[in-house]
């Protein structure tokens, strides 16, 4: 038996309400879902700018959502970054994956600007547009809760009312925030949510097979201290990592002029544990769920937001970092970025931010007043406006999340030619380099990393257009996840051809951005790192990265995925290309 | 590159996997590098490391004992299952949970193939699978970023099919006769067992302690490992060690040789104030409550073969938990002194860290199913080690005998 998969509802948003059409999904082999569907919906028009209404807002769920295959409930927001101006996807945890796939839908794309601020409510498949702009500029936390809807809703806060690049969407009760200022896309097409259910069941093709894959997988989950362990995810949250990023050197402090904090003991996830008594929340069918929820029902941060919002901005006080960052998520304000933006501004102004201050700013950030305005544009818009364009610890405009290059150079070179700007999941290098998984590799070596940012970002763009999680590596491979695939849509498949379908996303994304004039020049990290040590350990140091080497790894980058020296596709392909996963 | 290569071809000949000269090993960043004397370009191995898109590969010829065994269940795969759905299904508890099964490539792997239908089918092999076996026991392994991913695979792919292989031959005995095809190759195993690292006469003399500082301790950790994986109880890629100082468990990280833990141990405070242990081995939960729960303050652990093979060689019939004996057997089952317990790796809920521990109070050493003999002690690993390769000796002797 096979598996026909999810159709593709495209709503287009007019002065007149909206048209649908339902479109058989391209590729009846049943993948790719997740991101590789997103890129295949945006290729033909993302050269145009994140605000015009032709330009897609894609929601991607895949074939593996609702299956309970494990780690595998990640749905995708994809569209043009206002942040980055690249092609941008956020992968969104909570049920929005299972909720597309119980409407028979693998994803979602809508064009076009509604005529006032609006809701778009998708129930078993079907689009209703409602007017809504009593709730534009509500706070998120206000908006779902009056909602009361049963499914999933994504939705936007005051800082995308006011127009800030670094406006979030923010995904369920639990305010996950997703990077890249797709906040702002959703309200360039005058949304203000977006909702879905769906209750139809999800058709599996061998359910004897689904099952003997899914209990590989978990045997590795069960098998994985880093997701597993008594100090893993599923216990303290991805914020676990605080304390080997601080053995490490590898803590961003201070904008990223230190890799030590010295509070780090203060603001760790044990001591968020001990102080927040936090509940489990995560992904629907996750075993190792990441999402933590304080008794008081207040989001906690992951890493990345934990760590910016105390050593990047020189905060000790665990307290503020929670309040910070709920926030935040209630005003739809992304906040790794909105700390590095704080932090960016502490190092030009020579600013100490009070704990006053700090809350003042984010709250002026999502509002739109006074040099909160300035911020919410971003680090990298923020540095350039002031002539200081070498304070803002960003690549391609993202600000990067908590871990210091200087500590992994195949991190810095996955940092540097990620294609949606300075992201650490893009290739996970971290896996191998800090969390010594699938291997360890020597960290503060480029020896190699070329062919491991290649292979890995490979594997995750394969992964993440199975709308699994990156942390699925920390335990399993493609070698797991091909059978779980096979199982559920009835089509054979196998690890080599899943990261194959992987290198194509990849390639697709580079060809957006070489439309959009990106090349090399942008595939950079901040001189910082080339020239500033980071915090010497007990027993080692943390020096800077050698340039030399660096140019030496990209150049092999790119020779690797090839690419031209100058880090495009070769010109006929680009023009050419057809996506091969479309049968 | 070259270096990195040289290394390798070194660690398999001193692990008994192989002779000098009987792997040939590619990696590459942009351009493959290759065991001296191949040719990157045109050699079967970086061919395949290409058509994986793989950052390494190894073709091994192990050494006769290995050879026999994995060629045996080849044979016996390629005959039930056919060409292209020939697989051996690992016993052991490690081998299964990370390799699943291991893919059987028809026709001889050694000397390196040159046509492109077996090249073609080593592909089709480990675009599934991270490693695969031919037809006469020469075994094919990729590492996606490095070579070490694909000596994991070889070391793991040979304990797999050695412990297999006495396993069924054990059961074969049990439940009436070995086939003549299974009788003959067990002769060829034994005749190779030779060529594998002899178990020490007897138990070397480790650091004394009680260890009350953290380096004295680490050192002690490392020479206790180095002398394991040395004296052939455990591969270097496999088993973990930890020492108790104060309230902090030091213990050998994840993925650690084991035999080179210099700079690869994992403080990790047992008072929940840091969450060190995320680098740590899968088996911290395990040694955790081992040292918490029991007065043992140094735990070893090591995969000595014919200890796991013995864990999986149970006298019931019509067991109600059989197929699943390494999750739920509830049969009181001991090797000599030392108790015989179900778990999975890692803290799930079927764990060995929730079996192990009580099963080790009061003793010296206890067996987990089909995975390996976690010993201990309140002073040193002086007399964990001991009991560790009495237990391994006294295994051997027992299984040789019945096999004879």
């Amino acid at each position: 038996m096979r598996v026909t998969p999810g159709a593709i509802l495209r709503v287009h948003l007019g002065p007149r309400g909206i048209e649908t059409a339902t479109v058989p999904h391209p590729s009846p082999s049943g993948f790719p879902g997740g991101r590789g569907l997103a890129v295949m919906e945006l290729f033909d028009r993302a050269h145009l700018p994140f605000d015009d209404p032709d330009t897609p807002l894609c929601l991607a769920a895949g074939p593996l959502a609702g299956v309970m295959a494990p780690l595998c409930g990640r749905a995708v927001v994809a569209s043009v970054s206002p942040l980055t101006h690249t092609v941008f996807d956020a992968q969104a945890g909570g049920r929005l994956a299972v909720e597309l796939a119980r409407c028979g839908l693998s994803g979602v794309t809508v064009t076009g600007r509604a005529a006032e601020p609006s809701g778009l409510e998708i129930v078993d498949g079907r689009a209703t547009l409602r007017p809504c702009p009593e709730r534009a500029g509500c706070s998120t936390t206000k908006i779902v809760s009056r909602l009361g809807f049963p499914g999933e809703v994504l939705c936007v806060g005051p800082a995308a009312a006011r127009g800030a690049a670094l406006a979030a969407v923010v995904v369920g009760r639990h305010g996950e925030t997703l990077r890249g200022g797709l906040g702002l896309s959703l309200a360039a097409k005058n949304l203000v949510y977006v909702a879905v259910h769906g209750a139809h069941p999800v058709p599996v093709a061998d359910p004897a097979g689904l099952a003997s894959a899914r209990e590989d997988v978990l045997r590795l989950i069960a098998a994985s201290p880093a997701l597993s362990g008594g100090h893993g995810f599923a216990r303290f949250g991805t914020a676990a990592l605080l304390d080997l990023t601080d053995s490490l050197c590898m803590t961003p402090v201070r904008n990223f002029r230190d890799t030590r904090f010295a509070a780090a003991k203060q603001v760790n996830a044990p001591a968020l544990a001990a102080l927040f008594a936090p509940r489990r929340s995560g992904c629907r069918a996750c075993p190792a769920p990441c999402g933590k929820i304080a008794r008081d029902g207040r989001p906690l941060p992951g890493l990345d937001a934990l760590s910016h919002l105390t050593a990047l901005v020189d905060n000790p006080d665990p307290h503020l970092a929670v309040a910070a960052y709920a926030l935040c998520a209630d005003m739809g304000l992304d906040p790794v970025s909105a700390a590095s933006a704080l932090a960016c501004h502490a190092e030009i102004a020579g600013e100490a931010l009070s704990p006053d201050r700090l809350l003042g700013l984010v709250d002026d950030m999502a509002h739109g007043r006074g040099l909160g305005r300035e911020l919410a544009m971003g680090a990298a818009a923020y540095a350039r406006s002031l002539s200081r364009p070498e304070a803002a610890m960003a690549v391609k405009s993202l600000e990067l999340p908590a871990f210091d290059p200087r500590g992994a150079c195949g991190l810095a070179l996955s940092y540097a030619v990620s294609t949606r700007g300075g992201c650490a999941y893009r290739a996970f290098s971290i896996g191998h380099e800090v969390l010594r998984k699938p291997v360890a590799t020597d960290r503060f070596s480029f020896a190699g990393k070329a062919r491991m940012t290649a292979q890995s970002e490979n594997a995750l763009a394969a992964l993440e257009s199975l709308t699994a999680c990156p942390f699925a590596l920390l335990a399993a491979g493609l070698e797991e996840y091909a059978p779980l695939l096979s199982a559920a849509t009835g089509i054979e498949t196998s690890a080599g051809e899943l990261a194959r379908v992987g290198e194509e996303v990849v390639l697709a994304e580079r060809i957006i951005n070489a439309r959009r004039g990106f090349s090399a020049a942008d595939d950079d990290l901040p001189a910082r790192f080339f020239t500033e040590p980071g915090t010497p350990g007990e027993d080692f140091a943390t020096p800077a990265l050698d340039r030399r080497d660096f140019l030496a790894a990209r150049a092999a980058y790119y020779r690797i995925r090839g690419l031209t020296p100058d880090g495009l596709p070769d010109p006929e392909t680009s023009r050419t290309r057809v996506m091969p996963w479309t049968d | 590159m070259d270096r990195l290569i040289a290394a390798y071809a070194e660690k398999l000949a001193r692990a008994g996997i192989c002779a000098p000269g009987e792997a040939v090993l590619a990696a590459r960043d942009d351009v493959f590098f290759i065991s001296p004397g191949h040719d990157p370009d045109a050699s079967f191995v970086s061919r395949a490391a290409q058509g994986l898109g793989a950052g390494a590969a190894m073709l091994v010829r192990p050494t006769r004992a290995y050879r026999e065994a994995a060629a045996h269940f080849a044979a016996t795969a390629l005959r039930d299952a056919g060409p292209d759905k020939a697989a051996i299904f690992p016993t052991d508890c490690e081998t299964r949970t990370f390799f699943h099964d291991l893919p059987v490539i028809p026709g001889p792997g050694w000397p390196p193939p040159k046509d492109p239908q077996t090249l073609a089918r080593a592909i089709h092999a480990l675009s599934r699978r991270k490693g695969a076996v031919f037809s006469d026991g020469t075994l094919l392994a990729h590492g996606p970023l490095i070579p070490e991913q694909a000596f994991v695979t070889v070391s793991s792919l040979c304990f797999a099919c050695a412990v297999k292989f006495f396993s069924e031959y054990l059961g074969r005995i049990r439940n009436g006769r070995p086939s003549p095809d299974m009788r003959s190759a067990m002769a060829r195993v034994l005749s190779g067992l030779d060529d594998l690292p002899p178990l020490p006469a007897r138990a070397p003399a480790l650091a004394r302690g009680p260890f009350t500082g953290a380096a004295p301790a680490r050192s002690a950790m490392a020479e206790a490992g180095r002398l394991t994986v040395r004296g052939g109880l455990v591969d270097s890629a496999f088993g973990n060690v930890s020492c108790l100082v104060g309230d902090v468990l030091h213990i050998s990280r994840t993925g650690a040789a084991l035999d080179e833990l210099q700079g690869q141990i994992e403080a990790c405070p047992l008072d929940n104030s840091s969450c060190a242990a995320l680098t740590a081995s899968s088996e911290f939960p395990a040694h955790a409550r081992i040292v918490t729960e029991t007065p043992a303050r140094v735990v070893l652990h090591g995969h000595p073969k014919f200890s796991v093979i013995l864990s999986m060689d149970c006298e019931a019939k019509d067991c109600p938990d059989r197929g699943r004996c390494h999750v739920a057997c509830r049969e009181a089952r001991f090797l000599g002194d030392a108790p015989i317990v179900p778990g999975e790796v890692g803290s799930g809920p079927r764990g060995l860290a929730r079996t192990l521990p009580p099963a080790l109070a009061g003793r010296r050493a206890a067996v987990v199913y089909g995975h390996g003999v976690f010993a201990v002690d309140p002073t040193d690993f002086n007399a964990a080690f001991a009991a560790m390769l009495e237990l391994e000796r006294a295994c051997r002797d027992r299984v040789l005998a019945r096999v004879a």
